[in-house]
């Protein structure tokens, strides 16, 4: 089984929804429209292919991306055929929505809230999404680009003058 | 209000409306306990609002965050390699394993093949470790039951494998060790005398403290049947690493997608049936066996060679030769400063950490710093599962079932 065969396989069944394929690190990975995320990985799960372990999701932004500016990127991982997937889905930060995968994997609830306290990214039907690491009082999402880490200490120093 | 009433709003509060409820024909009143913030030097910090119907737990609901310190924002700012000393505050327990992860992260981004000679060195580093993980999480386990004395005996030896990441990074806790590219130093005399001490005293000493609990009838009785989970739900929650394989699943990275030669080696890896306290502190135990298994032949076999790999780049070169040489001089600022040209792209690794999984997914820009940097923190995903396996189960068992699952907070909250 490699990222061929299982591009072929996913083409076959979700051909519309797939914007773009790529295996920037060996890892198969699919752009998709959000709302082929859960059938999507609904299928992958059931499918005798056996992708059916969840290792991650986390949240991206890209303040440049007009109209598609958070990502959510999903690890998914197959123990018996040893083969790894990655799944990104680019959303509007006006409407951030998606849905939970909470309903295929009970690990993806704290992973979603998680995304959602950094990025605030909405998981349609998630049982409990609320903040999980920050403070319930926060009123924004801190992983966003524009709340920038400030230095501190150094006035001195800014990036232009590296050429970065 | 009337006694009904308040039952049943406290089942709601629980969010609760099972079996559970319906079949044990409450007599008492519910009643919520909260079950720490404890000091974060005995467990860590954890929040856990239980409710209980007499001994018995109905639900609880766990609060974390109380030590998140925004490793993730705080990555975005940072050079790379000012990013190992963050990575050794997620599980402190096994730091190195972190340390060495973020490592070979950056290797994959950037391309670079290390040396047998290093592979080996950093399988010694991790399983060291390793060790000194499993052990803290096995000795504490005796302490939550009743049983101090394994605790004392096993910290001595967890006290002599500080003593040789010591003589490795000049650190005992948080390690910062090794470089991207390497190590600082190669292994002193000192080392090679301790190790060879270690090598020679470790499997006794072990052996004592496994003679003290693992036939133990009061410990079994404490830890068999607390807190189990099956494979099936294990999976489902996304468990790694010993929780997953004391319920019954073959899953180890070292073996699924090997790094720094571990292929090299032959090893076992244990794994349970039931998934409960009682396994967990076996395949615990077990794997610490393995663990010096591999230590001793990666000792016994290490390759002659360098203890970096020559890239110049990213290998901070060592102080004398800054001092003494324009290039080091050179290199070295370039380096401090993050001036160093980094490939774009994506990366997705990960290394079989204390407990379970631990991934880093890299998104780098060309930048100085990481675009986006994201920690897959076994501890935090499989943490959720401890409402489950609680449920129904004695207050006292919570303790067992917490400790057992070697939550640790630093990794949890990142």
């Amino acid at each position: 089984m490699d990222n061929q065969f299982v591009l072929q396989l996913l083409t076959d069944e979700f051909g519309d929804s797939i914007l773009r394929a790529y295996e920037p690190d060996g890892i198969l990975t699919l752009e998709i429209k959000d709302e082929a995320v859960l059938p999507l990985v609904e299928f992958v799960k059931k499918h005798t292919i056996k992708i059916d372990f969840l290792t991650d999701i986390c949240g991206i932004h890209y303040p440049d991306h007009k109209g598609a500016e958070l990502g959510v990127i999903y690890h998914l991982h197959s123990f018996i055929n040893n083969f790894r997937l990655r799944l990104k889905t680019y959303l509007s930060i006006d409407k951030p929505d998606v849905d939970s995968l909470t309903s295929l994997y009970s690990g993806a609830n704290w992973m979603e809230r998680e995304t959602f306290d950094f990025y605030g990214i909405n998981f349609k039907g998630h049982p409990n999404l609320k903040r999980i690491l920050n403070m319930e009082e926060m009123e924004y999402h801190p992983m966003l680009k524009q709340y920038q880490l400030e230095d501190a200490t150094r006035t001195d120093k800014d990036d232009a003058m590296f050429g970065r | 209000m009337s006694q009904e009433n308040n039952k049943s709003e406290l089942i709601n509060l629980a969010g609760v409306v099972d079996n559970y409820i319906v079949k044990e024909q409450l007599d008492g009143q519910l009643q919520k306990i909260n079950l720490g913030p404890t000091h974060p030097s005995t467990h860590g910090i954890f929040e856990n609002h239980i409710l209980m119907d007499g001994e018995r737990i109905v639900s609880s609901s766990s609060t974390v965050g109380y030590i998140h310190r925004a490793f993730e924002k705080i990555s975005e700012r940072r050079t790379y390699a000012q990013i190992t000393t963050l990575t050794d505050r997620l599980n402190y327990c096994s730091s190195p394993i972190n340390n060495m992860g973020w490592h070979m992260t950056m290797e994959k981004l950037l391309g670079i093949k290390v040396s047998k000679k290093i592979d080996y060195m950093r399988i010694i580093i991790m399983e060291l470790a390793r060790i000194a993980d499993h052990l803290v999480c096995d000795s504490v386990m005796g302490v939550d039951t009743g049983a101090l004395t394994g605790f004392t005996y096993m910290f001595q030896d967890r006290e002599k494998i500080y003593d040789l990441y010591e003589q490795v990074c000049g650190a005992r806790m948080t390690t910062n060790i090794g470089r991207i590219g390497g190590f600082e130093r190669d292994f002193s005399p000192k080392f090679h005398q301790l190790i060879r001490e270690f090598i020679a005293d470790f499997p006794k000493r072990l052996e004592e403290f496994a003679s003290l609990l693992e036939r133990n009838r009061i410990f079994m009785d404490r830890t068999i049947g607390v807190g189990g989970i099956s494979a099936e739900r294990a999976l489902n929650y996304g468990f790694t690493g010993p929780n997953l394989r004391a319920a019954g699943v073959d899953y180890d990275v070292r073996v699924m997608s090997p790094y720094s030669s571990y292929d090299d080696f032959d090893f076992i890896i244990p794994i349970g049936t039931a998934g409960d306290a009682y396994d967990r502190f076996m395949v615990r135990l077990q794997e610490i066996r393995e663990s010096f298994k591999l230590i001793k032949n990666a000792y016994e076999n290490l390759p002659e060679g360098n203890y970096h790999e020559d890239v110049p780049d990213f290998y901070l070169p060592d102080k004398p030769d800054v001092y003494n040489s324009m290039e080091a001089l050179i290199y070295h600022f370039k380096i401090i400063m993050g001036e160093t040209k980094i490939p774009t792209g994506e990366v997705y690794n990960s290394v079989e950490g204390g407990n379970g999984e631990l991934g880093f997914y890299l998104v780098s820009d060309g930048g100085r710093s990481p675009y986006r940097l994201h920690f897959r923190r076994p501890c935090f995903i499989y943490y959720q599962a401890f409402e489950e396996l609680v449920k129904g189960q004695m207050l006292s068992d919570a303790i067992i079932a917490l400790g057992s699952l070697n939550v640790i907070a630093g990794e949890l909250d990142a």
